[in-house]
C-alpha cells in the first residue's frame, strides 16, 4: 500500500486537484475560525479578551507536534522503503513545523507576559518546545550542509528518528513537572474540560491549521518534484550535447 | 561479543590512543573545561554567597562545551583516510565497534574531565560533601554527551565547517542530562536527578550507536 503513494506521477495527478482544494479549505476555515475566535466566543472570566490568543496559539503548538510526527513518520518510511517522495515530504514539511512551533513560542510569550507576568520561564512545557524548534532548526541546517541530497535525504532521516524522542516529553511535560503552563484540558484521560463554547472555535482553526499544513506540503513537494525533473532534463541536455 | 574480542580490543586501543593525543594525553579538553569554568566566576563576580548558590551547576555548560570540541573529529578523520571501510569490512557489528569507540573516547576524555570538575566544583564554592556526586554525576553526563555525540557526529562527518552544524544538531539532546546534572550539582545529591541522569547515560550508550552506525553506513554506500 505505501508503494502506491510512492508514485511520483501519481502524487502530481494527485495534488494538482488536492493541494487547490486544501488551500480553498484553509482559507475557508481561517474566514470562520478567526472572526469565531476572536470575537464571538466568550471571553475568559478571569483573562479576559487576551486569552483569545489562545485560538492562535494552541493550533500551533499542537501541529508543531503533529508535523514533527509526520516527518518522523516520513522518515521512517525513507529509511526502510527508500521512496523518494518521502524524502521531499519530510523536507517540505520541516519548515512548516518550525514555523508553527515559532508562531507557538512567540505567541505564548505575548500571552504569558500579561497573564503570567514574564515572557518567559523555564519550566518544562516552554524548554521541551523550544528543544523542539531547535531540533527543527537543526534537520533543516542538516538538509542544508550535505551537497549530496540522496546522502542528505538519509541523514536527516536518522536525526529525524532519533529526534522523535522529544514529542511525549513535550505533550506530558506538564503533567510531569510543576509549571506555569496550564496542564492538559484536551487530550487528557476523561475528556476535554474545556468548555465547548470554546472548543468549538479552537477545533474549527486547528482544522484551518492543518488544511494550510496540507496545502504548503504539497507545494513544496510539487516543486521538489518538478525540480528533479528539471535537474535531469538539464543533465539529458548536457549528455547529449 | 566474545567472538569479536580481538576486533573491538584493537578499535578500543587505537582510539584510546588517537583520543589521547600525542603525549599530551587529556591535557586540552580538560585544560579547556578548568578554562571555561574559570571564566564563570569572572562574569558572575566573585561573591562567595551568589557562587554557593548558582555556580556549580554551571560547570554542567563548560564539560558540554568540551564535549562538543572532541566530537567533532571524531568521524572525519576516519572518513577521510578509508578506516571506515576497514571498520565496515570487519565481522563485528558496526554498532559494536562504534559503541567501543565511544567507551574509548569516554575513558580517554570524560572520565579525566569527571575528575577534575572536583576542583572546579570546589573552585564554584560547591559543599564539599557534594564532590562524590558532582564527580559521579558528571561521568554519566560526559557518557549521555558522548552517546548523542557520536550521532551527530556520523551524521555531519565530512561536511565542511561542521562543528558549528553538530553543536546545532547535538545541543537539544544535550539539554535533559544537563538539566538533571545541574540539579545533582545544585544540591541533590544522589537522589532523583541523579538516576534520571544515569537513565539518559544508559539510553544514549543504547540507542547512539545504533543511530550512528546506521549514519555510518550512508557514508560508504
Amino acid at each position: 500500500m505505501i508503494s502506491t503513494f510512492a508514485n511520483p506521477e501519481r502524487f502530481m495527478r494527485f495534488s494538482a486537484w488536492a493541494m487547490p482544494l486544501a488551500a480553498g479549505l484553509a482559507g475557508l476555515m481561517f474566514a470562520i475560525g478567526l472572526p469565531w475566535a476572536l470575537i464571538y466566543s466568550p471571553a475568559d472570566y478571569l483573562q479576559g479578551e487576551s486569552a483569545r490568543i489562545m485560538y492562535v496559539h494552541v493550533p500551533a503548538a499542537w501541529w508543531a507536534l503533529g508535523v514533527y510526527a509526520m516527518m518522523g513518520g516520513a522518515s521512517f518510511v525513507s529509511l526502510v522503503w527508500r521512496h523518494s517522495l518521502a524524502d521531499a515530504a519530510a523536507r517540505a514539511a520541516a519548515p512548516i513545523g518550525a514555523v508553527f512551533a515559532g508562531i507557538c513560542l512567540v505567541t505564548g510569550s505575548l500571552w504569558g507576559a500579561p497573564t503570567w507576568g514574564t515572557w518567559w520561564v523555564w519550566d518544562g512545557r516552554l524548554t521541551s518546545m523550544l528543544v523542539l524548534f531547535l531540533i527543527y532548526l537543526g534537520y533543516l541546517a542538516l538538509w542544508a550542509a550535505i551537497e549530496d541530497e540522496q546522502k542528505a535525504a538519509r541523514m536527516a532521516a536518522i536525526l529525524c528518528l532519533a529526534g522523535l524522542v522529544n514529542l511525549p516529553i513535550v505533550h506530558f511535560s506538564v503533567d510531569w513537572w510543576s509549571t506555569l503552563h496550564q496542564p492538559s484540558s484536551v487530550l487528557r484521560s476523561g475528556g476535554a474540560s474545556i468548555h465547548p463554547s470554546m472548543l468549538q472555535p479552537l477545533l474549527v482553526m486547528a482544522l484551518a491549521y492543518l488544511a494550510l499544513f496540507v496545502a504548503l506540503l504539497f507545494a513544496g513537494m510539487r516543486a521538489a518534484v518538478y525540480r528533479r525533473r528539471a535537474e535531469a532534463a538539464q543533465r539529458r541536455r548536457a549528455r547529449s550535447a | 561479543m566474545s567472538a569479536h574480542r580481538g576486533a573491538l580490543a584493537a578499535v578500543f586501543r587505537r582510539d584510546f590512543a588517537l583520543a589521547w593525543g600525542a603525549g599530551g594525553g587529556a591535557a586540552a579538553p580538560v585544560g579547556f573545561f578548568l578554562g571555561a569554568t574559570t571564566l564563570l566566576p569572572l562574569a558572575m563576580g566573585p561573591e562567595r554567597e551568589l557562587l554557593a548558590a548558582a555556580g556549580p551547576p554551571l560547570i554542567w555548560v563548560a564539560a558540554a562545551l568540551a564535549a562538543l570540541m572532541t566530537l567533532e573529529r571524531l568521524f572525519q578523520a576516519d572518513l577521510e583516510d578509508g578506516s571506515l571501510d576497514q571498520l565496515l569490512l570487519s565481522t563485528a557489528p558496526l554498532e559494536l565497534i562504534v559503541l567501543t569507540k565511544g567507551a574509548s573516547l569516554w575513558l580517554a576524555l570524560g572520565l579525566p574531565l569527571a575528575l577534575a570538575s572536583a576542583p572546579a566544583a570546589l573552585a564554584l564554592q560547591a559543599p564539599p560533601a557534594l564532590i562524590p556526586a558532582i564527580v559521579l554525576s558528571l561521568g554519566l553526563g560526559m557518557a549521555a554527551f558522548i552517546g548523542v555525540g557520536l550521532v551527530g557526529a556520523a551524521v555531519t562527518a565530512g561536511v565542511r565547517r561542521g562543528g558549528v552544524l553538530i553543536a546545532l544538531i547535538v545541543l537539544p539532546f544535550f539539554a535533559p542530562p544537563i538539566i538533571f546534572g545541574a540539579a545533582v550539582a545544585a544540591g541533590a545529591g544522589f537522589g532523583a536527578p541523579f538516576l534520571i541522569l544515569g537513565g539518559c547515560a544508559l539510553g544514549a550508550a543504547a540507542l547512539g550507536p545504533i543511530a550512528a552506525a546506521a549514519a555510518l553506513r550512508v557514508h560508504v554506500e
